[in-house]
């Protein structure tokens, strides 16, 4: 019995997936819109690619491609179409620019300057430590105390 | 206290930018299109679909192209604005049923008035697109050259309108 679930699971699997959505007839075309919109935000529902999203605009935007794709327009193309309407915002990946600098050197900047400042204090820390010479009659007392716990376990 | 006063700083620091991203809203995207040409379009008018409505009938006048649509609810809220601003005769508006049924359409506008002067229709969202639309309603303020001057997302309010639009349409409007 649960090797024909296991079996009717494995084959329903693709058999889903296979009717989900009406794609264009073109495999090749359907591709690659799939590649270009992981890339692109959908507007609507700002946490969602265009490939992931069900909004109405998502559907048309997905159209636009599929028809610039259908003309034979480069990727580059189709994103400056967009980005020439919607902004940067739209690509999920910012362009490198002036404004954004900060938004990709940031992350780089923060782990230099964590980095310097745990090296500076380890030094620092590292020149606190200074040797404190122990008695004979302390000396002693350690190795009884470690001599006793030894026994014990 | 010197121990404490670098933590503290940047403790200072990162809440203040958190303040400031409080007060941001993510649903405002800047529009590239600011500045820039409005995008042409020639689309069948509401009302008489043998005509059509263009942006280029209007050169020469500063107009207000408002996208909306009969099940936005954001549209509902701002129609007596619209409604008081048209009534005002600052600016015409020009309407744009975003991705509607037309009979919907109609009757929505004849239940609570009709502000436009032209009506187009954008059934496909094509020309919404070109605009950069991705919510409506979304209005743009257009000058004389059929320059984008301002685009308002989400529905126009009485102080947005006399503290932006009304300003802005006759520092256009003098130019």
């Amino acid at each position: 019995m649960k090797w024909v679930m296991l079996i009717i699971l494995c084959l329903s699997g693709p058999a889903w997936a296979g009717e989900a959505r009406p794609l264009a007839d073109d495999p090749a075309a359907e591709a690659r819109l799939k590649h270009l919109a992981v890339e692109l935000r959908c507007l609507v529902c700002q946490n969602q690619t265009l490939a992931d999203s069900n909004a109405p605009l998502a559907e048309d935007l997905r159209r636009e491609v599929r028809e610039m794709i259908a003309k034979n327009m480069s990727d580059q193309e189709i994103i400056e179409f967009l980005t020439a309407r919607y902004g940067d915002f739209v690509l999920y990946r910012p362009p490198l620019k002036a404004t954004t600098t900060v938004l990709w050197v940031g992350p780089f900047v923060l782990l230099a300057v964590g980095a310097t400042a745990l090296v500076i204090t380890l030094r620092r820390r590292a020149q606190k430590v200074t040797d404190v010479p122990m008695t004979d009659e302390e000396h002693r007392r350690v190795e009884q105390l470690l001599a006793e716990g030894g026994k014990r376990s | 206290m010197n121990r404490f006063l670098l933590p503290l700083s940047i403790f200072i620091v990162v809440v203040g930018f958190l303040g400031i991203g409080l007060t941001l809203n993510p649903r405002e995207i800047p529009s590239p299109l600011v500045g820039k040409a409005a995008p042409e379009f020639s689309q069948p008018e509401l009302y008489d679909h043998e005509k059509r409505f263009s942006p280029g009938d209007l050169k020469g006048k500063v107009w207000l192209l408002n996208f909306w649509a009969s099940w936005c609810n954001g549209c509902r809220t701002e129609h007596p604005v619209l409604m008081e601003l048209a009534k005002s005769g600052q600016v015409p508006i020009y309407g744009m049923d975003y991705k509607d049924q037309r009979d919907e359409a109609m009757t929505w506008l004849t239940r609570w008035g009709n502000p436009y002067p032209i009506v187009g229709v954008d059934d496909a969202g094509r020309v919404g697109i070109n605009f950069g639309v991705y919510g409506v309603p979304e209005t743009y303020v257009i000058d004389k050259q059929g320059v984008i001057r301002y685009k308002q997302i989400g529905p126009l309010d009485p102080d947005t309108v006399a503290k932006k639009i009304i300003p802005l349409v006759k520092q256009l409007e003098s130019q």
